[in-house]
């Protein structure tokens, strides 16, 4: 499959994390919950409006801005 | 004196086991960032007293936000501590443990929350973990007080561990090699909980939830509040009011001390609401009036705090807020601020930017009444006519909006992105929650009722010294001229500096017209914030960006209520 960002996925959709398209500010912000390359995440909800993006990343589920979301890169 | 320090990441039962530890109750809440200062207590400590610091919670020991700025600070003071990790998290918690041991300072590490592993179907070999971290690792659920007996008999083992330093990948390679030879996991299916949860922040669904809960929160807190009301207001008038007339009568219902204790009579009788004496409205507003609102809005939102709605509302609402330049997480801080300012104003902390915190806060002060005072405003304004409270609350909900938009404009930066933690939904415990509200109450009986009585002191004192009519007099062009109110209103703006609950109920006995209260009733809560938010603002600001965001009040409150007194004229 071809890789995606957060806001592409679909809800309900399982993928892995493969790339994350920023500095190291928001490498290590993203990091401090648990998004890292090599992680799996499932999609739960997303919002109107480039509202957030809800993912589960092992048991905890963390809501992510739009424009954060946008640089997550994924693979179903 | 030993210090010992709770830390962990946030939202795992920190202030819960501090309260276990030391008897001394601190709000907890089910979402992250509840404590954002650090509180202290004691306790027994190898058979010394020792000193306990709750700890904000942070992800890491690279801050990113003030509050965890403030964690991190205090490490360097502590001699011992305590790690709380949320036990269903096992992976996302170990990298701040693994980043405390690479400090070298002695600790224990909790694995709080042990009870809801067993509903998610997780394992965790205790010992196993223990041989891996190389410190004593316990169990406990915090709300049950399970296992807290056993963490503090096993703090006396707590050492310095060997600091092993390492990249950030080599540390999550070993998070991950630990969480897989200590964690089994069992295939759970979706608890109702889980199932409500991820629905209330499906877009639909989600708003449509939130519109109810937020209707319903409001119907109940405005039903408990009102009767209330009456409860309190038949008291004073049966019980409290023939001993006041009496008193009256022994200090022949005149002269200096009766103005002050008792303070006018009307047609010889007693107005609770408009005497202005030290124990006749003085105590009448703080007990009578506002104390039944205060009781029901921290009932009902210490409902919504531990369920863990709060959050997904924030979810909910953070494309809303984006546009004034915040994230949808400061939301929860001008819930708070409904409350009282103070608090709401110190959980900005866990925004991230100082411009994000200038915007909450500026926001907040202009356009967010406390609980006080809108509880005189219903019981004043609301006695004109609902029209008319809509009227005071209309614009400054509209303010809020324009006013974030300008400032999200003018202000240099951009606003940071949402990114927070959703905690499951919880089953309430209904011991906390009413120790909770109990902590609240007596926080307000305790900060506002001396303040109150101040104000109503500072009244009678400055009418008896013709204070007020000599600034009302400077003020008219504006007072008058501009909003188009008695001087006398000057009194109220006055004393809005000290309580702005005491200077709403200064405007009943003026005779206002019901357009004149709206424009006043505006205005109060716009023009300054009272005395304790003002300190706080300052603190949190600094003295530039508090005379920035005073500039903004001012100037808003003036635009506004001459807007408002042209439109009601």
């Amino acid at each position: 499959m071809r890789p995606m960002d957060l806001i592409q996925m679909k809800v309900g959709q399982v993928g892995t994390v493969v790339e994350i398209q920023g500095g190291h500010g928001l490498i290590r912000r993203l990091q401090a919950l648990g998004i890292r390359v090599g992680v799996r995440v499932i999609k739960v909800s997303s919002q109107i409006m480039r509202g957030p993006v809800t993912v589960q990343i092992g048991n905890a589920r963390v809501a992510i801005g739009f424009g954060m979301a946008r640089k997550i890169i994924v693979r179903a | 004196m030993k210090k010992i320090l709770l830390m962990g990441n946030p939202n795992v039962g920190k202030s819960v086991i501090f309260s276990r530890l030391t008897g001394v109750f601190v709000v907890a809440s089910n979402y992250p960032g509840t404590t954002v200062e650090f509180v202290k207590g004691s306790m027994v400590f190898r058979g010394e007293k020792a000193e306990l610091l709750d700890v904000p919670g942070t992800y890491t020991l690279r801050p990113t936000t003030k509050a965890e700025e403030v964690a991190c600070e205090m490490l360097e003071e502590g001699d011992l501590v305590i790690d709380v990790v949320d036990a269903t998290n096992l992976e996302r918690n170990l990298n701040l443990t693994l980043e405390l041991i690479e400090c070298g300072v002695p600790m224990v590490v909790v694995l709080n929350m042990w009870d809801e592993t067993k509903h998610r179907g997780i394992t965790i070999d205790v010992e196993r973990l223990e041989e891996y971290l190389g410190v004593p690792v316990v169990c406990t659920c915090g709300v049950t007080g399970e296992g807290i007996k056993k963490l503090v008999s096993r703090l006396e083992e707590a050492k310095p561990t060997v600091a092993k330093k390492r990249t950030s990948e080599g540390k999550w390679a070993e998070i991950g090699r630990i969480v897989r030879e200590t964690q089994s996991l069992v295939h759970h299916h979706h608890t109702f909980a889980e199932i409500l949860g991820d629905a209330s922040v499906r877009p639909i669904f989600g708003l449509l939830m939130a519109g109810v809960i937020i209707y319903l929160a409001f119907k109940v807190v405005r039903f408990i509040g009102e009767w209330l009301v009456g409860l309190t207001e038949s008291l004073f008038d049966s019980l409290w009011a023939p001993l006041m007339m009496k008193l009256s009568s022994l200090l022949g219902s005149g002269g200096f001390l009766h103005n002050i204790l008792i303070g006018e009579l009307l047609e010889g009788q007693i107005d609770f609401g408009q005497s202005f004496g030290l124990l006749t409205t003085g105590l009448f507003v703080p007990f009578a009036m506002v104390l039944p609102y205060v009781f029901s809005f921290y009932l009902i939102l210490g409902l919504l705090e531990d369920s863990g709605y709060l959050p997904r509302l924030a979810v909910l609402v953070d494309n809303v807020t984006h546009r004034v330049g915040l994230h949808g997480f400061s939301s929860i801080s001008m819930i708070l601020g409904l409350g009282c300012n103070i608090p709401g104003a110190l959980a900005t902390r866990v925004l991230e930017t100082k411009r994000e915190r200038f915007i909450a806060v500026t926001l907040m002060a202009i356009c967010v009444p406390c609980m006080a005072q809108i509880a005189m405003i219903i019981g004043l304004v609301g006695a004109r006519g609902g029209g008319y409270l809509a009227a005071v609350f209309g614009p400054l909900f509209i303010v809020w909006g324009a006013l974030g938009v300008v400032l999200n404009r003018i202000l240099k930066g951009e606003s940071m992105e949402l990114f927070m933690e959703i905690p499951p939904y919880r089953f309430l415990y209904w011991g906390a929650l009413v120790r909770k509200l109990g902590m609240r109450i007596r926080q307000f009986i305790t900060t506002a009722i001396p303040l109150v009585l101040l104000g109503v002191l500072i009244v009678n004192i400055l009418y008896t010294l013709r204070v007020i009519e000599f600034v009302g007099r400077i003020t008219a062009p504006i007072v008058t001229g501009l909003l188009g109110l008695p001087k006398d209103v000057v009194s109220a703006l006055i004393i809005g500096f000290l309580r702005k609950d005491v200077a709403v109920g200064m405007l009943a006995p003026l005779g206002l017209t019901s357009g004149q209260l709206v424009v006043a009733c505006v205005v109060l809560t716009m023009y300054f914030p009272c005395v304790g938010t003002f300190a706080i603002l300052l603190r949190e600001l600094g003295i530039k960006d508090m005379l920035k965001s005073a500039g903004i009040m001012i100037i808003s409150a003036m635009l506004v209520g001459g807007l408002l007194n042209l439109i009601f004229r």
